[in-house]
């Protein structure tokens, strides 16, 4: 069953155009990927399903569950069953793990901080009274946004670049956090450039300057983005245009 | 009909059912001391004026208060004028921490003005949070000026909240000399809403060698609020050490200004400081958004955190 459609959207901000007449079906209760070299308008494809603010004038729609979304704000998506872990995790002076765990949470008992600090393997002893502020590292925040995500139980959960900026360690308990969301019947949607990370998907899809390239199994992708996108031809190359992939091959 | 009060006083700062008369604690209405109990090792000494108290506290050398003395200053009539004057003196190496509560519940016009002079002694402890419980209508005018003498390697710190109901007008000032090895940490946490004014004046002047301070402010203003925070630190002395740090959030048509003033005098002394003013960080509120809290509720939740 398709869980989210991506329908013909286009996204130009100033005279850039990031995503060029993109189309993508997502399936509900999968691990799937988004993948592409840097630049490649995979962020920004996530940022535009969440429906942030720099990210709603595109032409195309949005439907989740065969529904528009387009003209939902962030909330109201949120509120469906739609969520985003950022790439870079944004820091809250004075507000306490348990609060911000407690703020998404479905079941707002304390016991659920504790449950998902567990999932992604932080001591909750040693966590729920911290600030989610400076004072963590990276991972231990990526950790904790995952964390706030498993108590909100989302129906699809968009994660951009899980492994930016975190330790071996935090990539295996991210990597098990999304084996948890799956369990429980989560759509997961891998936004990475990383073949580690695209390694978890059961299906994924390759753009290329917001341009959908292919699509597949991982192991296929897994095989085209490593041999021809990695180091990616089209950097420097200033005549390169979006029409020279509309065929779906480079 | 004292108890009667002190009892009212107590239940608009929500602590009639935890408090122990038995607790060294000083519960003041207008002029009039309610109740007072001291403990081995501290003075106090309050006197009534015409309108308010003047309070003499003093903690021995040596001696340390093991439970947080209550100070309760409350004006339960709509209207008047409130004046404490405090004169508390920490003696070499004593200890003690006070837990103060200021409440006006039924404030139309009220003003309470405080002048205190305190000096910490050598090695001495102070510590003084004070919390403020306004009424949500009221104009309240809250005039706190305070005088701060460290001696060597004393420790002091102060955290001045004023978050429930309406602030009216604050206009705080307090100035604090630190002595060498002593530290001073001052922090102000205020909410401001509709036509309500806060300035804040806090200072530190590091005389020793090897003083610090520490001065934190956070504001939120909304409405047509506004706030001013002049905070400064002068460091004369070598291996001087301090820090200003001010954050405003704005809200509608709240307005905030800062003006952090460092100092230096020595050049082995070292202060920095940060000043950050603007609306809600649209990262955070982005971020509780995709998590289902509405743009309201998100806010409320950062402010939160901020003023925490």
């Amino acid at each position: 069953m398709v869980i989210l459609e991506v329908r013909d959207v286009s996204l130009q901000v100033n005279s850039s155009l990031i995503l060029n007449r993109l189309s993508m079906e997502f399936q509900a209760g999968y691990v799937q990927a988004v993948v592409g070299p840097n630049g490649a308008g995979k962020s920004t494809l996530a940022s535009l399903i969440m429906g942030l603010p720099d990210y709603q004038q595109h032409t195309g729609d949005i439907l989740f569950e065969g529904k528009s979304i387009k003209n939902l704000n962030v909330d109201e998506r949120a509120r469906l069953g739609i969520t985003l872990a950022w790439q870079e995790p944004a820091r809250f002076e004075g507000l306490k793990v348990s609060q911000f765990i407690l703020a998404a949470a479905k079941n707002k008992d304390k016991k659920e901080v504790d449950r998902v600090l567990e999932m992604v393997g932080l001591e909750p002893d040693r966590y729920r009274s911290r600030g989610v502020d400076k004072t963590l590292s990276g991972g231990e925040r990526k950790r904790i946004e995952l964390a706030s995500i498993l108590a909100m139980k989302p129906r699809l959960v968009l994660l951009d670049e899980p492994d930016s900026g975190v330790d071996i360690e935090a990539i295996d308990r991210i990597f098990e956090a999304i084996n948890h969301l799956k369990k429980d019947g989560t759509t997961v949607l891998l936004i990475t450039h990383s073949p580690k990370v695209l390694e978890k998907a059961d299906y994924a899809f390759l753009i290329c300057r917001g341009t959908l390239v292919d699509q597949g199994e991982t192991s296929k992708i897994i095989e085209y983005f490593s041999g021809k996108c990695l180091p990616c031809p089209h950097q420097n190359v200033p005549e390169f245009n979006s029409a020279a992939v509309s065929g779906g091959k480079i | 009909m004292t108890e009667d009060l002190v009892e009212e006083i107590l239940e608009s700062v929500n602590l009639h059912r935890s408090f122990n008369k038995n607790t060294p604690h000083l519960i003041i209405n207008a002029n009039e001391v309610l109740s007072s109990h001291q403990v081995e090792g501290l003075i106090m000494e309050p006197e009534e004026l015409p309108d308010g108290v003047r309070a003499k506290l003093r903690v021995k050398k040596g001696v340390k208060i093991g439970s947080p003395v209550h100070l309760c200053f409350g004006l339960l009539p709509e209207r008047g004028v409130q004046h404490i004057v405090m004169d508390i003196e920490i003696e070499d190496e004593a200890e003690v921490s006070f837990m103060a509560h200021c409440t006006f519940p039924n404030a139309v016009e009220v003003e309470h003005l405080m002048d205190a002079r305190i000096e910490v002694g050598r090695q001495a402890r102070y510590s003084y949070f004070e919390r403020h419980w306004h009424s949500e209508e009221g104009m309240v005018k809250v005039v706190p000026v305070a005088r701060i003498e460290l001696d060597e390697r004393a420790r002091f710190s102060t955290e001045f909240e004023l978050l429930k109901g309406r602030v009216g007008l604050i206009d705080m000032d307090y100035l604090t000399v630190c002595q060498a090895g002593s530290s001073a940490e001052m922090r102000a946490r205020i909410f401001g809403r509709q036509d309500d004014v806060i300035k804040i004046r806090e200072a530190a002047v590091l005389k020793g060698e090897g003083s610090r301070a520490a001065l934190t402010t956070h504001i939120a203003v909304k409405n047509q609020a506004r706030a001013e925070i002049n905070n400064e630190i002068i460091a004369e002395a070598p291996y001087a050490r301090g820090h200003v740090d001010c954050k405003e959030i704005i809200q509608d048509n709240g307005v905030a200004r800062a003006v952090p003033v460092v100092e230096v005098r020595n050049p082995k002394a070292h202060v920095t400081h940060e000043a950050a003013i603007g609306s809600v960080d649209s990262k955070q509120l982005q971020t509780l958004m995709s998590r289902g809290l509405s743009e309201e509720e998100a806010v409320d939740l950062i402010i939160e955190g901020l003023l925490s």
